[in-house]
């Protein structure tokens, strides 16, 4: 069961209106390493990870989408005003002509999100490895995205999510030490 | 929008997030070391401190949270504007 909250987990502010950033901004909405895929994977996985770290994966799932939700209110905030010459002019011409300006899950080129972006191994240290990586991968693209703008607004709250990766990566090589140190128990036994 | 939004929602809407967030930070590392007794105390104080934080905001802004964790005046609040990504 999930229960929704009617507020965001950081104040997003944008101080213009910039379609070209609500463009690449896409990248972490429905991209490989955006909050969707994040938040898909680390749920899914859930099921069939030791139960020592079902909490740890269930807390960073829920937390990636609030964070979703966060991303989400920048591309709307930062299109809502645009006209379709705006739009067309930021290379969101083939976006419009499908979606007006309704929100997509798809990369910065348009690619729609896709589950093979996704991984289940069913073995519990590939299966974190990969959630490591993830969380590396998102960084750095939150960090290429705040050299994409000027906006300090915007910026503010993409070091906000930046930082959040680099927790989740930190919590989720824990989660390894963890699993290891019990396969290790087990063995004396 | 039905509620008009003053400078004192955005403070207190930043005090809760505040106080979400240290408790977001001490979930996850407490998932991690189930053990330490001094983020437990601090999660537990914190815990008690946003309770009162989030009922003083229902109280003027309406509920936060629905599926009955929070209450409602008449005529029902929830659906009433402001979402989060409009304000």
């Amino acid at each position: 069961m999930w229960v929704y909250e009617k507020k965001l987990q950081y104040p997003v502010k944008v101080s213009k209106c910039d379609v070209r950033m609500a463009k690449y901004l896409a990248e972490q909405y429905g991209g490989a390493d955006g909050e969707l895929a994040a938040a898909l994977r680390y749920l899914n996985q859930r099921y069939t990870i030791p139960d020592k770290v079902i909490g740890l994966l269930t807390d960073i799932g829920t937390e990636e989408f609030a964070h979703l939700e966060m991303i989400a209110t920048m591309i709307y905030k930062l299109t809502k005003d645009a006209s379709p010459q705006e739009l067309e002019a930021a290379g969101l011409g083939p976006h419009y002509v499908s979606h007006d300006s309704a929100l997509f899950y798809n990369n910065a080129a348009g690619v729609p999100w896709t589950a093979a972006y996704i991984q289940a191994k069913g073995d519990p240290l590939a299966d974190l490895y990969e959630d490591i990586a993830a969380e590396e991968k998102a960084r750095a693209t939150y960090q290429w995205l705040i050299d994409m703008t000027d906006d300090v607004d915007l910026q503010d709250s993409l070091k906000f999510l930046r930082e959040r990766e680099i927790v989740h990566a930190m919590r989720f090589k824990e989660a390894v030490e963890i699993i290891k140190a019990d396969r290790e128990q087990q063995k004396i036994y | 929008m039905t509620t008009t939004l003053d400078e004192q929602y955005y403070s207190s809407l930043l005090e809760l997030q505040q106080l979400d967030f240290a408790l977001v930070e001490l979930t996850l590392f407490l998932d991690t070391h189930p053990n330490d007794m001094q983020a437990l105390q601090q999660f537990n104080q914190l815990a008690q401190q946003r309770q009162q934080c989030a009922h003083a905001f229902e109280l003027r802004y309406g509920p936060l949270l629905q599926f009955g964790h929070s209450y409602s005046k008449f005529p029902w609040q929830w659906s009433q504007s402001p979402w989060p990504w409009q304000v």
